[in-house]
């Protein structure tokens, strides 16, 4: 494991625990825009340019940013009153930590049944642009019309659901 | 250590992080915040098995993780819109204070 | 002799590096490209800043800066001394990382995206398939840089020129996008080099350039509309608004760091320039077949500097635009020209060569620009003036 992925994958996990751990929201929505970045970076290393780079476009330009002005349009950039954390959160911690056991020991116990010995690293898959154009065109066209459907519906829903309500005024 | 190993970890991590944090905040956003770690780490691990899996020509998993970001950029828009207009009804947006059906 | 006039930088690139042990060289050879740039586009940003400031002078009757050299061509020295030793004030409250990392931030996005931009023959830094792709993914993190400093100032005027700012660059970034989507389909690939080595064709002479086709026109006009409103350029400037919201989202910055902020935008200007010069201009390829003796770099800087001098134009010519009439100039009338565009490019690659899709595909463009012109910008709120004395 190459120091390069330690160093990425590190500044990942940073990211998400300043995201889930910080006061300030505005902070928060910051560090997340850290973990997108690093996982970003992942994609980089796994040889996946495409997806790394939508991921940017995407999560940086797009997702952070929406986050960022929910944030200021709700006012959660002001000092909270309480605790920022709910009332028991013991639960949730234990539910997560829960999780993190079963997936991690179900990871390293499967090792062994993974193809190819551990160590010898398989070929780089030399994936261009042409041919995910091709898959999203022939094998994916369906998957891909129905994406198109529902990113429409999410944009009037979100429209719709984001408008002023006329009737407030009256 | 297989190198698949170590990103499925990361990727476990980061879904357990994201977890705690939709679990444990009370600030709506920061809900959602989590929910978008969750589904990065899932994208991850997607990217992961192909590269490591046994035919990335196919191009399948790479083709998943293409359309769930498309899927998340579209629910958190939604999400953000809903929390917008439900911080416009009850002027706030701590989860704990909205514990009621009753508007 | 021409080659090697064409090739000078690259063979001084190899020359340099062969100095070293082979297995440090591809490393060392990326270095010195990343040097070169950083080294040239900051000189070329003081030129440009000296042509804005002169340039606007003489467009509004009057000098630019006479004062510091034979006809002011010392002032970006000046300027800089300036900005170097002025005293960095940072608000009591306001936030110090998030304020501190905002110019870093914005001035590390701006530079990395020249590392796809085909400079010359064989000039790529980073010869990348997605090579469009990232540039634009890069340059939507800009947006998060704007945010930053407005939001650590914890003044509520940098706070409202920096979500001005935001939603104008949203607004404009599909735009952006779908104008130069018709430019990959047409060639077929996303990768910079092979763009500009679908446009370094010479029919009688003249160049195959995409602008001087009706869509790679409609396409470039789109893509310069849409990459003023992305540098927040009059007339988008809105945000950075100098007669109202004193200086928008960048007010609290003072010294450096707003030189940072400066150098960012100006050396985003030019590097969207140069993405709409390998775009729709043809990138390093000559005007004409018999001027190919001159270096293809040449061509490259000449067009990026064309096309600054063209925002300087603008924006010394139209009057800037409100926020609501951007958003709805965007919305309503530039997006869906785009869609329109594209759908007028796939009509021209399958109409076959001829006259006949010269004439078709411009008469759809100039309708439908005429038509969403007239009808869809009239504004119904507009009537007959009415005056109200006081008594």
């Amino acid at each position: 494991m190459s120091i390069v992925f330690y160093v990425i994958a590190g500044l990942s996990v940073a990211g998400a625990l300043a995201a889930v751990l910080l006061k300030n929201t505005v902070h928060c929505a910051l560090a997340l825009t850290l973990a997108f970045a690093g996982l970003a970076l992942l994609f980089l290393e796994l040889d996946a340019q495409f997806a790394g780079f939508a991921q940017i476009l995407v999560y940086i330009g797009a997702v952070a940013i929406l986050v960022v002005f929910a944030i200021l349009l709700t006012r959660g950039s002001e000092t909270p009153h309480e605790t920022v954390y709910s009332r028991n959160p013991l639960v949730g911690l234990v539910t997560a930590a829960a999780i993190f056991a079963v997936l991690g020991w179900a990871v390293l116990h499967s090792s062994q049944a993974l193809p190819g010995p551990a160590g010898t690293p398989t070929a780089e898959p030399q994936v261009t642009v042409m041919d995910i154009g091709n898959a999203l065109m022939g094998r994916y066209v369906l998957p891909l019309e129905i994406v198109a459907l529902l990113l429409t519906a999410a944009l009037i829903g979100a429209v719709i659901v984001a408008m002023h309500e006329k009737e407030a005024a009256r | 250590m297989n190198p698949l190993t170590g990103y499925l970890l990361v990727a476990a991590l980061l879904f357990a992080i994201g977890l705690a944090g939709a679990l444990t905040r009370r600030n709506a956003i920061l809900v959602l915040v989590g929910i978008e770690l969750m589904l990065n780490a899932a994208n991850l691990n997607l990217i992961a098995f192909w590269r490591y899996g046994p035919h990335p020509e196919l191009l399948t998993g790479m083709m998943f993780a293409i359309f769930s970001i498309a899927v998340a950029a579209a629910e958190a828009a939604v999400g953000l819109g809903l929390v917008i207009q439900i911080h416009r009804h009850a002027h706030t947006t701590d989860l704990d204070a909205m514990s009621r059906m009753k508007g | 002799m021409i080659e090697k006039a064409d090739q000078v930088f690259v063979l001084l690139s190899h020359w340099l590096v062969s100095f070293l042990p082979s297995a440090l060289q591809p490393a060392a050879a990326v270095l010195l490209s990343v040097v070169a740039i950083i080294v040239t586009f900051p000189a070329l940003f003081a030129i440009s800043v000296l042509l804005e400031r002169k340039g606007l002078g003489r467009m509004q009757n009057r000098y630019g800066p006479n004062r510091v050299g034979p006809f002011g061509i010392f002032q970006p020295v000046a300027d800089g001394v300036k900005a170097l030793i002025k005293e960095d004030i940072v608000p009591f409250r306001a936030d110090a990382v998030v304020h501190f990392l905002a110019p870093v931030f914005l001035v590390v996005v701006v530079f990395m995206g020249y590392a796809v931009l085909p400079m010359g023959r064989n000039m790529t830094l980073v010869n990348m398939d997605a090579g469009l792709l990232f540039f634009f993914a890069i340059g939507a993190s800009t947006e998060l840089s704007v945010f930053m400093a407005g939001w650590s100032s914890r003044n509520k005027y940098s706070l409202l020129g920096a979500m001005r700012a935001v939603a104008q660059m949203i607004s404009y970034e599909v735009p952006l996008l779908m104008s130069s989507v018709a430019v990959v389909m047409i060639t077929g690939s996303l990768s910079l080099g092979k763009i500009v080595d679908a446009q370094n064709r010479y029919t009688y002479g003249l160049p195959h350039w995409y602008v001087f086709t009706p869509w790679g026109f409609a396409g470039f006009v789109l893509f310069a509309i849409a990459a003023m409103a992305e540098t927040n350029r009059s007339p988008f400037d809105l945000p950075e608004g100098e007669s109202e919201l004193v200086a928008g989202y960048f007010t609290e910055y003072s010294g450096f760091k707003f030189a940072l902020f400066f150098l960012g935008e100006y050396v985003g200007m030019m590097g969207i320039s140069g993405l709409a010069a390998t775009l729709f201009l043809g990138g390093w390829s000559a005007p004409f077949s018999w001027l190919g003796w001159v270096p293809s770099w040449f061509w490259f800087f000449a067009k990026v500097m064309l096309a600054m001098c063209i925002f300087i134009w603008v924006r010394g010519t139209l009057p800037r635009l409100r926020q609501d009439q951007l958003m709805n100039f965007a919305w309503k009338f530039v997006l869906p020209l785009t869609f329109l565009n594209l759908m007028v490019a796939g009509l021209w690659r399958f109409m076959g060569e001829g006259w006949l899709r010269w004439l078709v595909c411009s008469a759809i463009l100039l309708l439908a620009y005429t038509l969403m012109g007239r009808n869809g910008m009239r504004s119904d709120h507009i009537g007959p003036r009415s005056y109200r004395y006081a008594d």
